[in-house]
């Protein structure tokens, strides 16, 4: 197999708190080949943003730290480099775009401007030239009027567009890899099921990987081929998009799909919507066995001694669990 | 209730038709911050007699061309008059004329003391609301260390102190004008780096100055590109009411007599030579108190315009 696009090892980022070690991202490995869709699920609080953010180096250190961990891009480690050499990365090879439109553009400057500065940041372009980029990017992302609406600021825009911009923005150096944390948890349904959408016509043009983060386990099965289920900062499940769905074998995952609401059964029918019982564990002392122990409902004596490695129970299909 | 439905349906009715011409043009922040300030009647009002009074001690002297001093004791104390229109002084000196150059020195003063304040403040503030942590602290405690300084005993003894050696080097007028504008605008940097520091705490921390730091912004980029211009709307509005302190500042120095030289007049010498003839040329103290008051004033409702006009919470 081709070496993988993003490949994440072992990564564990600490933060150093008052209270003690916060192990917000313990020992994830997580593996992104080229052109492909790969959701991260889980409740708030589970690691998915610090992995992310690790991965672009964006984590403030102090108080954060990188404890173990390769995170190879393209074969190349990243934590080892400084801020400027993260620079040439940044938006050139892998882009972010952030789950708050309203706040993630700057309101002193019209948005083409701001793209501008993206395109003139990291590619030889003169000012001229970098706004007609800019306003070739909004035309791709479908805002009407590209070339009147590069000269308008963001309160001009809804939180719709806005996304629309912070996505045109992501993409205006054909980066090979978008993080998407979560880009539609802000946003009313039938907008993200268009900023969805644009998503994936934007990955099919530029041939790129996303990482999408969410928590809404429907856009996961609707846009990602892999899912990586992860709790407590670690990874529990990894799977194809089918077999996560079809076949959850981590109490968690199962957890996890059945408190999905279903409009789609009437009342009578309709069992109570399911959730799961306690709350994730402090991640300053977490416990010794298996994080997930103390709510799983199958737990027996073995879950509470040793954490339980990841194993294959089919291709492509790893789960971190002794059932 | 009845009353009250056909009122709030015409508003709905008119609110659509005003905001349709604003649509079309493009609306800069500037721009929005500008039409704000034009409903502020004061401040329009104050921002007209302020060039006008500008206007004035720019282009007084060629309108105006009576030397300041020219002595005429045959003239002395005269109140105003065609030949002299504020009146004389005790030398029967012309006291339009010394008030349109002392105008140029109080202004001067007040817009180089404030540059220097906020210049000062906004390094301070930026570096402190930057760095964080140790050097954040000491140069907190620096600013509030100056913030416990009694302004006008520290004002003397400075002036006092350095008034000669500078003189020397820069001769008696710019001597005297940079040291003022020195010690003024040293002493009043606090307020701004204390605004600056603030902002940036809270700004650094937003989700637009992350997302340029991901999309590969440097440091020196972000803080200048991205945090500064969102800082600088209290930062005006500070800068416009230390103009005008940094005037009174001056004139407090020169009536006290450690301004200029005391030949040069300045609005608060002016003044300081008038008060021993309060009682018989009234006109003397009336017409630099007036100038004084007039600059202050209307440079204070300036800045309470570009408040309301900048003030983050509308411009969003």
């Amino acid at each position: 197999m081709a070496e993988p696009l993003l490949d994440i090892q072992g990564l564990k980022t600490w933060f150093k708190t008052d209270d003690g070690l916060v192990r917000a991202v313990d020992g994830v490995d997580l593996r992104i080949d080229r052109g492909e869709t790969v959701g991260v699920v889980g409740e708030s609080g589970c690691g998915k943003t610090v992995t992310a953010r690790s991965v672009l180096k964006l984590i403030d250190m102090p108080p954060g730290r990188f404890e173990a961990g390769r995170i190879l891009w393209q074969g190349r480690d990243l934590i080892p480099l400084d801020d400027a050499e993260m620079n040439k990365i940044r938006s050139r090879e892998i882009a972010i775009i952030f789950q708050e439109p309203m706040t993630s553009l700057n309101p002193v400057y019209s948005v083409g401007e701001q793209i501008a500065e993206v395109i003139e940041l990291h590619q030889n372009l003169s000012r001229k030239q970098a706004l007609v980029g800019a306003a070739d990017m909004l035309k791709l992302v479908n805002i009407p009027n590209p070339e009147r609406r590069v000269h308008d600021y963001p309160h001009q825009f809804s939180g719709g567009m806005r996304q629309r911009v912070m996505i045109a923005m992501a993409l205006s150096c054909q980066p090979k890899l978008l993080i998407a944390d979560e880009p539609t948890t802000a946003l009313d349904v039938t907008i993200q099921a268009q900023i969805l959408e644009l998503m994936q016509e934007m990955k099919e043009r530029f041939g790129m990987a996303i990482m999408l983060i969410t928590h809404a386990m429907g856009v996961v099965a609707e846009t990602a081929q892999r899912v990586v289920v992860m709790y407590a900062g670690k990874v529990v499940e990894e799977a194809p998009v089918g077999a996560l769905f079809g076949d959850p074998r981590h109490p968690y995952t199962q957890g996890l799909i059945r408190s999905i609401p279903r409009v789609d059964r009437s009342a009578g029918q309709q069992a109570r919507l399911e959730s799961i019982p306690g709350t994730v564990p402090s991640l300053l002392d977490p416990p010794p066995g298996c994080r997930f122990a103390a709510r799983c409902k199958y737990a027996m004596e073995i879950c509470t001694q040793a954490i339980p490695p990841l194993k294959e129970v089919a291709p492509g299909h790893r789960v971190a669990c002794v059932l | 209730m009845a009353g009250s439905t056909p009122v709030s349906l015409s508003a709905d009715a008119a609110a659509p038709a005003a905001a349709q011409p604003r649509k079309s043009r493009p609306t800069t922040p500037a721009g929005e911050a500008w039409r704000r300030f034009r409903h502020h009647r004061l401040a329009v009002a104050s921002a007209v007699i302020l060039l006008a009074l500008f206007a004035i001690v720019a282009l007084g002297p060629f309108l105006w061309p009576v030397p300041i001093n020219e002595i005429d004791f045959s003239a002395k104390l005269q109140g105003p008059s065609w030949a002299h229109p504020l009146g004389t002084d005790d030398l029967g000196q012309d006291l339009l004329a010394r008030l349109i150059y002392g105008g140029r020195i109080s202004l001067a003063v007040g817009l180089a003391a404030m540059i220097v304040a906020v210049v000062v403040g906004i390094l301070v503030g930026a570096i402190s609301g930057m760095a964080s942590g140790r050097v954040d602290a000491v140069l907190m405690w620096v600013t509030d260390l100056f913030l416990s300084l009694p302004l006008l005993p520290l004002l003397l003894l400075l002036t006092y102190l350095f008034r000669d050696s500078v003189k020397s080097v820069l001769g008696p007028e710019g001597g005297a004008f940079v040291l003022i504008v020195v010690v003024i605008g040293g002493l009043r940097w606090m307020q701004v780096a204390r605004l600056v520091r603030a902002q940036f705490l809270s700004l650094r921390e937003k989700e637009f100055v992350e997302a340029a730091r991901a999309l590969g912004a440097s440091k020196p980029r972000l803080v200048l590109h991205h945090i500064l211009p969102n800082a600088l709307g209290p930062v005006i509005v500070a800068g416009t009411i230390d103009v005008a302190a940094a005037i009174i500042a001056e004139s407090t120095l020169s009536f006290l007599g450690l301004g200029f030289p005391s030949d040069i007049p300045t609005w608060g010498s002016v003044l300081r030579d008038a008060k021993d003839y309060l009682d018989i040329a009234p006109h003397w103290v009336l017409f630099p108190g007036a100038a004084i008051f007039l600059a202050v004033i209307t440079i204070n409702f300036i800045g309470d315009g570009l408040r309301d006009a900048l003030d983050p919470r509308r411009v969003l």
